[in-house]
């Protein structure tokens, strides 16, 4: 790897002279164009700070969300304009911000590795960075314009507070992705992860919400501790935690890797990636800790969209892309990720095929999607992952954001059970069209940005040995995706026309649209109040999305079709793959070529899979369309699909109880937990409360016992006197004999 | 009564002990012996009597026993500074008896009684 940087040489300097060396390196030596990077958390803090004064103000309008859409386009540009100048696109640069944490220790002149610890806010920006950041800033903005109309019925202090926390996730996950050290990406993973708790816990007086935050912070909080520790592990082995200094000191046990030599590389160092491999696993709601993620749901949608879709849960995908040289190191490392993500994909898709609740849907499929991402990178294709990042970031923001008009447009509703043929609704074309580009590419529908981005981690993981079941259960997987996105389409959006409005009713500007023929203080007071929602109904007409959810639609699904352009921008892999290449995720420079080549049923999986995953995906469609559309009359029961769930039996019923991960969850842990709690609790109350209360109560009861002495009297007392000077006289006559 | 009897026993005891007969001039067990039988009579008159003002007025005569013991023995020892002692504190009993009488006063305008244990507040 190709690092440009003098500030490996300043390392060694002692810190406190360094304060000065590092700053006129990174702005002498690379250009000060990638100092344009350090805008983008400027912009985004000053967009948390000026919703947060909007909301001290009071204000009512949509001003926050203006701010927040011009900061973030503001970021966008920054980032674009870093890119086009080609600054860290071919190199690493370092874009240093200032002195953070910098400590030496060991006398004077040897703050060199292993006496010191230097984390700079300073950016690391490579192509891998770049790569993130247009896509976080890009969706960031999109999803703020959106969020302006979707969040219009909660103008006041609560639309502050969204786009508040909203520039402050975009600033944390900045730094997770751009820092060029471990410690900042820390800051920004424990910022990503408190934003999406403040975020979903949005409607703080709605308990499943409040309990779905806590809910995902404390998952979270398991694979921050694994983070935490692999973080403190590098430091313990490489003494740095910057990028530069880390890689440099991996490269000999890379040397190790490429002979097949693990013996000669520290268990220590090979413990490294699996604990780093806990965090990811929590942040991108990974097999065992990927329970929080469908519960995350109970967030505004443009949230679920942004957090737990697009950006931030690919931020595990990116961690481990980013420290790839460690994973390297590893013998067991890259295997378990693969597994991991493999099984993750398959049960999630599986549970994703027997829910009803549309945006939970999608929620366990960005799961299995995520999945799918980690079994790229296990597979040794962090091309392929890092191209289906880049496409499931788009189509399922689109997905997502076609869900949440959905929801905005019918009062909360929700269940595929009680929508149908919404695109023959008028005013609801764009979002039919939008979901069904959006399900193409997530089904993996042929020549869709998201058929080509499956297919390269697919074939990779025929290709590399040994990973074969992990082919054939991701091919199954994409079987069961293609099935169940198109369950939902073909329910929703097709069909005969029948909907019914769900339990909340938003006040609007323009209410005019939900409360035809109702009374007029009716209309004024139905905010909350589900009752309005059942007398609605027959009366009920549908919101249709205004212009800036339109726009953001339309914009999506054109992002969604052109990612797949990229594929053919560049040899083997396209624009991604030459993103990759130049960056620390980059395999070839690390391993060379491939040992050996793989094979799928004696044919190069390069060039079938293509065709076996059309035919795939096309099956899953197919099935789709005889169970969901073909002879469905009604909105609420599909006669084939119902025969089959019941022939099913168990197997449906479970699969729709989320196979019990949750109970299983409560009964193996939370349960004894809170027996253990409850024990502890008595241990406290019976034996550490009661020595306290001993040593209170001792004192006391001396006291009590020799209180009636005092008596008041004042003769009692002289006659004390009078004794106790007797007593005195009787001992000093009785020594003097 | 009582103190009539300890008069009594005391000048028995005096004549045991053997005083010289001529008188040659009170010595210092003379002093001692008065000092302590004012000690005796105040501490008696003390516990036994209850009225406020014959209380303070036998912690007085407690007081002055010990004011004579001590220049008794400063005249012994033929130093002055058990004079000059006792003439201190001599002024400052008098400031507290102005004070005590003055207590006294107030205790009786609140009961309407001198009877020491009309005050029992401070029981534990």
């Amino acid at each position: 790897m190709q690092v440009t940087l003098i500030d490996l040489a300043t390392s060694s300097v002692a810190a406190a002279l360094a304060a000065e060396t590092p700053a006129a390196a990174a702005s002498g030596t690379p250009g000060a164009g990638a100092r344009l990077m350090l805008i983008v958390p400027v912009l985004t803090l000053l967009g948390t700070v000026l919703c947060g004064l909007c909301a001290a103000l009071r204000v009512k309008s949509k001003l926050p969300a203006w701010t927040t859409v011009a900061l973030l386009a503001g970021s966008f540009a920054a980032v674009a304009a870093t890119f086009s100048r080609g600054e860290g696109v071919l190199s690493p640069v370092i874009a240093h911000g200032f002195e953070w944490i910098s400590i030496a220790w060991g006398g004077w002149g040897s703050g060199g590795l292993g006496h010191g610890i230097t984390a700079n806010f300073s950016f690391y920006v490579d192509s891998l960075t770049l790569l993130w950041m247009l896509f976080v800033t890009g969706l960031a903005t999109l999803i703020a314009l959106y969020a302006s109309e979707y969040m219009s019925h909660d103008a006041g202090t609560g639309y502050c507070r969204f786009f508040a926390g909203f520039n402050l996730f975009v600033f944390s996950m900045s730094c997770l992705v751009m820092a060029d050290n471990l410690v900042l990406l820390y800051l920004g993973w424990e910022g990503v992860g408190l934003c999406s708790y403040l975020l979903i816990g949005y409607f703080y007086k709605k308990p499943s919400a409040v309990a779905a935050a806590k809910k995902a912070f404390i998952v979270n909080r398991i694979g921050d501790l694994g983070l935490a520790l692999g973080i403190f592990l590098i430091y313990v082995q490489f003494g740095s935690v910057e990028y530069a200094t880390v890689f440099e000191a991996a490269r000999p046990y890379i040397d190790s890797f490429r002979s097949g030599d693990f013996a000669a590389i520290p268990a220590a160092v090979q413990l490294i990636p699996i604990l780093l491999m806990v965090g990811a696993f929590g942040k991108s709601a990974q097999l065992p800790l990927y329970v929080w993620l469908p519960d995350a749901m109970e967030g505004p949608t443009p949230v679920s969209a942004l957090i737990h879709a697009a950006t931030m849960v690919t931020a595990g995908v990116y961690l481990i892309a980013r420290t790839y040289p460690l994973f390297l190191c590893s013998e067991h490392a890259l295997p378990v990720v693969a597994w991991v993500g493999t099984l993750t994909a398959l049960l999630a898709a599986t549970i994703g095929m027997a829910q009803f609740d549309i945006k939970r849907i999608m929620a366990y499929s960005t799961v299995s999607q995520l999945g799918y991402m980690f079994a790229g990178l296990g597979a040794l294709t962090s091309v392929g992952a890092a191209f289906h990042v880049l496409t499931h970031a788009f189509f399922k923001a689109l997905l997502f954001l076609c869900c949440g008009a959905v929801m905005h447009g019918f009062a909360g509703q929700l269940d595929l059970r009680r929508l149908s043929g919404l695109i023959r609704v008028p005013g609801w074309k764009v979002v039919g069209v939008g979901m069904l580009i959006g399900c193409a590419n997530l089904a993996g529908f042929p020549f869709t940005a998201g058929f080509f981005s499956k297919d390269m981690i697919l074939a990779e993981a025929f290709v590399t040995p040994g990973m074969a079941p992990i082919g054939w259960l991701l091919l199954l997987t994409a079987g069961l995706t293609a099935y169940y996105t198109f369950r939902v389409f073909f329910r929703v959006f097709v069909g005969p026309v029948s909907f019914e409005p769900g339990d909340e009713v938003h006040s609007h500007a323009h209410d005019e649209a939900h409360t035809h023929g109702h009374s007029s203080d009716h209309a004024n007071t139905h905010d909350q109040a589900p009752a309005h929602a059942s007398t609605a109904h027959g009366h009920f007409h549908p919101h249709a999305p205004g212009w800036a959810i339109n726009t953001v639609l339309v914009i999506l699904s054109g992002l969604s079709i052109a990612a797949a352009g990229l594929y053919f921008m560049g040899p083997h892999g396209g624009w991604v793959a030459s993103m990759i290449h130049h960056s620390s995720a980059d395999l070839p420079a690390a391993i060379g070529e491939h040992p050996s080549h793989g094979s799928f049923l004696g044919m190069d999986p390069h060039k079938v899979m293509y065709y076996v995953s059309a035919v795939v995906g096309f099956a899953g469609i197919a099935a789709a369309f005889i169970l969901h559309y073909a002879g469905r009359t009604s909105a609420a029961t599909s006669r084939r699909a119902d025969t089959l769930s019941d022939r099913l039996g168990v197997i449906a019923r479970a699969a729709r109880a989320k196979w019990y991960v949750d109970e299983v969850y409560d009964y193996l842990i939370r349960t004894p937990l809170w027996v253990l709690s409850h024990v502890f609790h008595l241990v406290d109350k019976l034996i550490v409360d009661g020595l306290v209360d001993l040593f209170g109560w001792l004192p006391r009861a001396f006291g009590r016992s020799i209180r009636p002495s005092q008596s008041g009297v004042l003769h009692g007392y002289a006659v004390g006197m009078a004794g106790g000077l007797a007593v005195i006289l009787l001992i000093v006559l009785l020594v003097a004999w | 009564m009582t103190s009539a009897w300890l008069m009594m026993t005391s000048s028995a005891l005096l004549a045991q002990t053997g005083a010289p007969a001529a008188m040659a001039g009170p010595t210092l067990a003379h002093y001692l012996f008065v000092s302590a039988a004012m000690f005796a009579l105040g501490l008696i008159g003390f516990l036994t009597r209850r009225n406020l003002i014959i209380m303070f007025l036998s912690t007085e005569l407690m007081f002055q026993a010990a004011g004579i013991a001590l220049i008794a023995f400063s005249r012994f020892h033929l130093n002055h500074t058990g004079e000059t002692f006792v003439i201190f504190v001599l002024t400052i009993a008098a400031a507290e008896a102005a004070m005590a009488l003055a207590l006294v006063v107030l205790l009786f305008r609140r009961r309407e009684s001198l009877d020491a244990q009309q005050w029992d507040e401070m029981s534990g």
